[in-house]
């Protein structure tokens, strides 16, 4: 489970909460547009060490099928995981 | 069995947030809470982690999760794990604030908690100044460090104040559990805040987590940073347990202190003076350990 991108963003007035209470994990607005280079996995240099993962500030690396899958929509092209992978599977690529 | 990043649990609950690209506080957070799991209950004072985890309505915290006043962590804990309890709930209390919500602002109400033994967790990101208000100092920025009310100049060369010493502070009250980490070594600071909750009363955990923004680092150098000040001995990997001082990691030999420092824009204006008097508050600092501590 993790917060998930919801269908709806605008609130009509009476919709907003009177209380300080709302659902938890509520997403409304997506990060990609921060992004200036996306991480590109090589999956043939790629080990399975799950570093990248484990150290995503955002949570977006994720193992699955014995693949390591980036959710682009919440990554926001730090680099950190490019340094990180020590197999040098991952390579940062200019957005255009 | 220890935390590893092959075992550590799949669910996210810190997603979607806005903080800065390679925020180490968001790093520590999200991971925290991993170990910690659904049921944890999550009090965040003013500061960066609530100020990018809560614009309603993007609410990325998948646990309960709550804005206490800048001063309040630990008391809002102590009030949550007390209405908890009572209810028969299943949960872990866990409170994530800043270096100047911990050591300035909010000493008094975590002292407080330490003192009546409550059982929660204190987590203290520490990125070295008050980050989400534009860098000002806290007792927690090092000498040297320039912020924007700890200017370099012809005058003054950035901070002129050593770090306060948390978790020294925390270990003098007699309290069961306080440890050291870094983001830099994620699986030592995961398995502290694991042992930690396995633990009863009132835990204190310490973690450097470096701000890109603030620090004047590339970033996607957060992680080689936050290695980077224990491996020069900056910052030491310790826990105080059943009323005993420890050290977790012990470097063989330092890297430099100087380049640890010279790639961060916030200590560029150092003179070689300066970074000596670092170095001999280091070497004094580690001579304690090695004699007082096991
Ligand atoms: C009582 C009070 N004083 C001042 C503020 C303004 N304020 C909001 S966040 C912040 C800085 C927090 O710094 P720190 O605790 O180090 O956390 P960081 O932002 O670095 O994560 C300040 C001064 C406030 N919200 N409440
Ligand atoms: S670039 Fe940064 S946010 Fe994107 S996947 Fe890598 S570590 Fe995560
Ligand atoms: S200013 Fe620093 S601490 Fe705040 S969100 Fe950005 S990187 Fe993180």
């Amino acid at each position: 489970m993790k917060p998930y991108l919801r269908e709806k963003s605008a609130f009509s007035f009476e919709e907003i909460p009177e209380k300080t209470c709302f659902e938890a994990g509520y997403l409304v607005t997506k990060n990609s547009g921060w992004r200036r280079a996306r991480p590109v996995i090589d999956k043939d240099k790629c080990v399975m060490c799950l570093q990248c993962y484990l150290y995503c500030p955002d949570g977006v690396i994720s193992e699955s099928d014995n693949n390591i899958c980036i959710d682009y929509d919440f990554c926001k092209g730090c680099g950190i995981c490019g340094k990180i992978c020590k197999a040098g599977a991952i390579k940062m690529e200019a957005e255009v | 069995m220890s935390v590893t990043a092959k075992n550590l649990s799949r669910e996210e609950f810190f997603y979607g947030h806005k903080a800065c690209p390679g925020c180490g506080g968001s790093l520590a957070v999200r991971n925290a809470l991993k170990v910690l799991g659904k049921n944890a209950v999550a009090v965040l004072p003013a500061g960066c982690m609530s100020a990018v985890g809560f614009n309603f309505p993007q609410l990325c915290f998948g646990n309960n999760a709550i804005i206490s006043t800048f001063a309040g962590t630990a008391s809002m804990l102590t009030g949550i794990e007390a209405a908890l309890r009572i209810r028969g709930c299943d949960f872990t209390a866990v409170g994530f604030a800043g270096d100047g919500g911990t050591a300035d602002i909010g000493i008094q109400a975590l002292s407080g908690a330490i003192d009546r033994g409550d059982n929660i967790i204190y987590i203290c990101y520490d990125n070295e100044a008050y980050m989400n208000t534009g860098i000002q100092k806290s007792g927690l920025t090092p000498f040297g460090a320039k912020t924007t009310t700890t200017p370099a100049g012809e005058n003054i060369r950035g901070n002129i104040r050593p770090k306060k010493n948390m978790f020294e502070i925390a270990a003098a009250h007699g309290i069961p559990y306080a440890a050291t980490a870094t983001v830099g070594y994620m699986t030592d600071f995961l398995n502290k805040v694991e042992k930690a909750s396995r633990i009863k009363g009132t835990k204190y955990i310490h973690v450097i987590a470096p701000c890109p923004s603030g620090w004047g680092i590339p970033e996607s150098d957060t992680v080689e940073v936050a290695r980077e000040i224990v491996d020069c001995g900056l910052w030491y990997l310790a826990e105080f347990y059943e009323g005993e001082f420890k050290v977790t990691h012990t470097p063989k030999e330092f890297t430099s202190v100087e380049n640890y420092l010279k790639k961060q824009g916030r200590f560029k204006h150092l003179t070689a003076e300066d970074i000596k008097i670092i170095e001999s508050s280091r070497d004094k600092k580690w001579e304690k350990i090695r004699k007082e501590w096991v």
